[in-house]
């Protein structure tokens, strides 16, 4: 029943016995009672540049790891390039971050202080390590200067490069919105898949043949990843999984599955021999991995709109507390 | 760890590190005397200089303000509601006691069967023991003040925007054009002069209280025990509890239907708490992460 309906005399009633003779209800039977079905919680206010940092840190991160063991095992073309992608994958990525501030330039102030409660800012901080190491990296290897400070950088990055690659899921999982909140344990994986994935897929675009097939590997092995994460993350937040499913969130997620199942399928294939094939199913894999992450911006806000998802198990869980059951 | 306190109100300038301070302070707003008159709505507007945020008519009853906002930092719910009244009415206590007012109509059980009532209530930010907007601001924007409330540093915020979806009460915003988050201070600068918030100055029916809130909450608990009293046995406190999932608010209500027919949440909890859990997990995808990037490179030729 929604406690905000007025009802007219004559009109029937929500709530317990409906009088009259079938008489049709103004207002649909709701599961939740709300205020004018306002939501409770505000939805996200960052647009999609989010969405593109959240993509590029973890393209970034997947290239330094691939940078770091084409380095280590003689793959000097795709150590290179795949520095080279880091780097500027890095810069666009603070840059997305900072066009979304409602005040660019304040971007600083993250480094204002050092606040381990603030997964941005402990982020900001990781960048701070991460992305001069990994352009310092880049451009010792471009320049051919100073090779054990560039070893050094790459091993820095290297070493960085997870904690980037995961530490946008916390981003949004310590935030209210149920669709990331309660995909705390998943959404990290998720992120980590999508790293991989896209990095690899770009490693095997720009790798030359004959030094691709870490690459390959790494994209299939990103993109299943992707795939069965994603399903775990959608079946266990059950209904307040919905989101994923529906509106523009769902098309956008159905279009990240079929490119990352499709891009993986054909690489995992051919990827390693064809060049035709390195191409298509790497510019899948890479198209895939971003469309997941704007699938999941807009899945968290379709979730904070709609105040059941909010309300629904908040009951539930008052619910399960009064009858004496162990907090979840 | 609750702090000091006759009511048993977390000192929650205390836990922030302030050495030195004064008493904890807070609102009590009690629903069941609000008239609806967004008084305070306008002299919080006026006092802080808040900017006009859309002039609507929202078709929500005589709510035109919608919800609370980065420009809206009071605002009054106006619920309609075909329920028999409770002992609220005065003339139904009098009548119940013989002793009707000449002149005015007892409800007849025609009245009573189609009841309507209202509910007013003026929100307003909730200053959480625990505030997860104050947790996740990674610029230091948003602070504790030494009077254990919630306020934001204009001067600070880069906005971020973090704070929007982290708050479980959906009260800070950030404002059109100028980019940053706004929300109550609790009239900061007043509490620095020794004045009390100017919407609880303003509100004619004390429906909003000002004051310490341990004093509070021992006086809300009285208002309940009478309204109970009077009849009306749906009458509770909404965060007052400082073992909820905030740890207590600053700013509680007296309520008398569920907390989500006013918009608010029924079980918040502030998001930071499963902090822990979250990089648990965000480093055990990690290491599966530095897994891939191994096997990438593990017995593979070209």
């Amino acid at each position: 029943m929604s406690s905000t309906e007025v009802r007219l005399p004559g009109v029937p009633s929500h709530d317990g016995q409906r009088k009259g003779r079938g008489e049709r209800a103004v207002v649909p039977d709701m599961d939740v009672r709300t205020y004018y079905d306002r939501p409770v919680i505000k939805p996200p206010t960052w647009k999609h540049w989010i969405a593109e940092y959240f993509f590029l840190g973890g393209l970034a991160a997947g290239s330094s790891v691939l940078g770091f063991g084409a380095s280590r095992t003689g793959r000097r073309k795709l150590a290179r390039r795949a520095k080279v992608s880091a780097t500027g994958a890095i810069a666009m990525g603070a840059v997305a971050l900072i066009v979304d501030l409602g005040r660019p330039d304040r971007f600083h102030h993250m480094l204002r202080v050092a606040k381990p409660t603030s997964p941005l800012n402990v982020g900001s901080w990781i960048l701070g390590v991460y992305g001069p190491a990994t352009g310092v990296a880049a451009l010792s290897d471009l320049l051919g200067v100073m090779p054990a400070i560039g070893t050094a950088a790459e091993t820095v990055a290297a070493l960085t490069a997870p904690a980037v690659a995961t530490y946008t899921a916390v981003v949004a999982s310590d935030t209210a919105v149920p669709a990331w909140h309660e995909a705390h344990d998943m959404l990290p994986f998720v992120f980590a898949s999508g790293a991989a994935a896209s990095a690899g897929a770009l490693g095997m675009l720009l790798a030359p043949a004959g030094e691709n097939g870490p690459a390959v590997r790494m994209t299939v092995l990103g993109a299943v990843g992707e795939v069965v994460t994603m399903k775990v993350l959608e079946r266990r937040l059950g209904e307040l999984g919905e989101p994923y499913h529906q509106g523009k969130a769902g098309m956008l997620s159905k279009a990240a599955l079929a490119c990352t199942a499709a891009g993986a399928a054909i690489a995992g294939a051919r990827g390693a021999r064809k060049r035709g094939a390195a191409m298509l199913g790497g510019g899948l894999v890479f198209a895939g991995a971003l469309l997941e992450r704007f699938a999941v911006l807009e899945a968290g806000k379709q979730s904070a709109s709609d105040p059941k998802y909010v309300v629904k198990p908040q009951r539930a869980r008052l619910a399960a507390r009064a009858a004496g059951e162990p907090e979840a | 760890m609750p702090g000091p306190g006759t009511a048993g109100v977390r000192d929650a300038a205390s836990i922030a590190g302030w050495a030195e301070h004064p008493t904890r302070v807070g609102f009590f707003t009690d629903t069941t005397v609000c008239i609806g008159c967004k008084a305070c709505e306008v002299a919080c507007k006026e006092w802080n200089d808040v900017p006009e945020d859309g002039l609507n008519w929202l078709g929500s009853s005589y709510d035109h303000t919608g919800e609370l906002g980065a420009s809206t930092w009071r605002h009054v719910a106006f619920i309609e509601q075909r329920r028999p009244l409770g002992g609220q009415e005065a003339h139904q206590e009098r009548r119940a006691a013989g002793t009707a007012a000449p002149g005015i109509p007892a409800p007849s059980e025609r009245d009573h069967e189609h009841g309507f009532r209202w509910l007013m209530s003026s929100d307003v930010c909730k200053h959480c023991t625990a505030a997860a907007c104050l947790d996740v601001c990674p610029t230091g924007a948003l602070f504790r003040t030494e009077f254990g409330t919630v306020v934001v540093q204009e001067d600070v915020c880069n906005g971020c925007g973090y704070c929007v979806p982290a708050c479980p009460f959906g009260v800070i915003d950030l404002r059109e054009g100028d980019g940053r988050a706004w929300k109550c201070t609790l009239c900061y600068d007043r509490l620095k002069g020794g004045f009390e918030p100017a919407c609880a100055q303003a509100c004619p029916t004390d429906s909003i209280q000002f004051g310490e809130l341990d004093e509070l909450v021992a006086r809300a608990n009285r208002r309940v025990s009478q309204l109970h009293d009077q009849g009306v046995h749906e009458a509770y406190l909404y965060g007052a509890d400082q073992d909820d999932g905030v740890g207590g608010f600053g700013a509680f209500f007296l309520l008398v239907d569920d907390p989500e027919v006013y918009r608010f949440p029924p079980d918040p909890v502030v998001t930071t708490r499963d902090l822990k859990s979250m990089w648990a997990n965000a480093a055990k995808a990690a290491g599966a992460f530095a897994a891939v990037a191994v096997a990438a490179f593990v017995g593979v030729r070209s």
